[in-house]
């Protein structure tokens, strides 16, 4: 069985701590607004108080809620991320999170269980060993950070569709919450559970997943930013309100597909 | 003797200029909203670039950026795109039905450019009549055109990398669609920086696409 963790093989811990450190929160944040007075020249657009922080913020998350509907249009669950070959794969592929990884979550697999939710028939606990049981799906395909960069990857796990229609999930219901071990949360639209590609994952280039890369579950999503892959996942809920995200809840899209 | 020539004065002072008509109103709107556009497109995208720089000795200085943060640059960037793009279909479609860009851009020939282009850099481009553009002029515009389009479809692919993945392809694939959209925006910054200082440097060009004359 594949529980016992093994150390992340192949991983530049230079590398490592550069991309963690991109995405540290800045005490900023939340005025994102502020350094754009200083270009003055917004001014000139006003009449009205665009240049008033808070003001210019909720019109623009008027818009980015807006774009979340467009984007759910575009999506179609027929339409495949591409695949690539194996030499493809980024190496060492890149760790990307809010902290450095020997903050990571270091989660026991033997006691490890993955808790599920909502509208769901059977809420039973699931462990690793049930989970490694069920038939693997696999996958070599581009991870898109919203930073810009991107990486190509080899994921292995369980379709998360097969999944849900296993334990008996709502498929009508909005959405799917995923809780993660370090406080991590994320929100996904069904019809994006339901893509053939969206996958609970288990391995990473056919090995148990890495701490680096979310031991024990990640949730693989081809078709949204990275931001929208959760890892170190401990429970799925599947339910009709939106319980956002940690990024999303701070400004980032909450669609954020490809 | 003054109030006496004060009424033929106004008739007779600049009979070119009260009859042609440089810029039609639909194209001085489109310039403006399209400068706009243009302003928050580019400094959210430098912010953007900031996140993952695709040159080491480059990155944007914050005071230049706009969104403050990747979230706030990246909410500018996706709503400015609507403007930008919803202006330069109404720009593009009305340049090609009135015939504007036919009449104004056409032809564009090499021996032409590089007359015009000695001549500019001597000082001796006459600006007298700016409803005719120079060979300069309609190369660096048509040409600013062309990267206008090429900036909105490599945005596009990087922005939807699956869903639009045959134009992404087109572009050589999501990391070098990223290159693209870098130097589309960079020919853009140039043809501004010029742009911008001829305006200065030739002030009628600048009251012409305000009030039209």
């Amino acid at each position: 069985m594949p529980q016992k963790r093994k150390a992340p093989t192949g991983i530049d811990a230079k590398l490592l701590i550069k991309d963690a450190a991109k995405l540290l929160p800045q005490p900023s944040r939340r005025l994102f607004l502020r350094g754009t007075l200083s270009v003055g020249s917004l001014a000139m657009l006003t009449g009205c108080d665009i240049v008033d922080g808070p003001t210019a913020e909720n019109a623009l998350r008027v818009i980015s809620r807006f774009n979340d509907r467009v984007q759910a249009l575009l999506f179609s669950e027929s339409t495949l991320a591409p695949e690539y070959p194996e030499s493809a794969i980024t190496r060492p592929f890149p760790f990307n999170a809010y902290y450095s990884p020997d903050e990571a979550p270091d989660i026991d697999g033997e006691s490890y269980r993955l808790e599920i939710g909502g509208l769901v028939d059977n809420k039973k606990a699931w462990t690793l060993a049930e989970l490694g049981s069920m038939p693997r799906v696999s996958q070599i395909t581009r991870l898109v950070c919203v930073e810009g960069w991107s990486a190509i990857g080899s994921w292995q796990g369980v379709r998360l569709s097969d999944f849900l229609k296993l334990i008996g999930a709502d498929l009508r219901a909005r959405y799917v919450w995923f809780q993660c071990a370090e406080g991590y949360s994320n929100t996904i639209d069904m019809p994006t559970a339901l893509h053939p590609q969206t996958q609970l994952t288990l391995q990473f280039d056919r090995h148990t997943l890495p701490i680096a890369y979310g031991f024990p579950i990640k949730i693989r999503i081809p078709t949204k930013l990275g931001f929208k892959n959760p890892k170190y996942v401990t429970a799925m809920w599947v339910q009709n309100n939106d319980a956002g995200g940690y990024w999303e809840n701070q400004g980032y899209n909450w669609f954020s597909g490809l | 003797m003054s109030i006496e020539a004060a009424p033929h004065s106004t008739d007779l002072r600049q009979p070119a200029a009260v009859a042609a008509v440089i810029h039609p109103r639909w194209v001085r709107v489109t310039h403006w909203i399209n400068a706009l556009a243009m302003f928050m497109m580019i400094g959210s995208g430098w912010q953007i670039y900031d996140a993952s720089p695709l040159f080491d000795f480059l990155n944007f200085p914050p005071q230049l950026a706009l969104g403050g943060w990747l979230a706030g640059a990246l909410l500018w960037h996706f709503a400015a795109m609507w403007l930008l793009v919803v202006n330069g279909i109404v720009y593009v479609t009305l340049g090609f039905a009135t015939g504007r860009f036919h009449r104004k851009l056409l032809p564009i020939k090499p021996r032409a450019v590089v007359r015009d282009f000695l001549a500019a850099l001597r000082g001796r481009l006459s600006h007298d009549d700016l409803t005719v553009y120079n060979s300069v002029q309609r190369l660096l515009y048509a040409g600013v055109l062309l990267a206008g389009v090429v900036i909105v479809l490599s945005g596009l692919s990087i922005w939807k990398p699956v869903q639009f993945k045959y134009l992404t392809a087109l572009f050589g694939g999501y990391d070098t669609a990223r290159y693209v959209h870098f130097f589309a925006m960079a020919a853009i910054v140039a043809f501004l920086t010029i742009h911008v200082a001829l305006a200065f440097i030739v002030p009628k060009s600048l009251r012409a696409i305000i009030f039209g004359r």
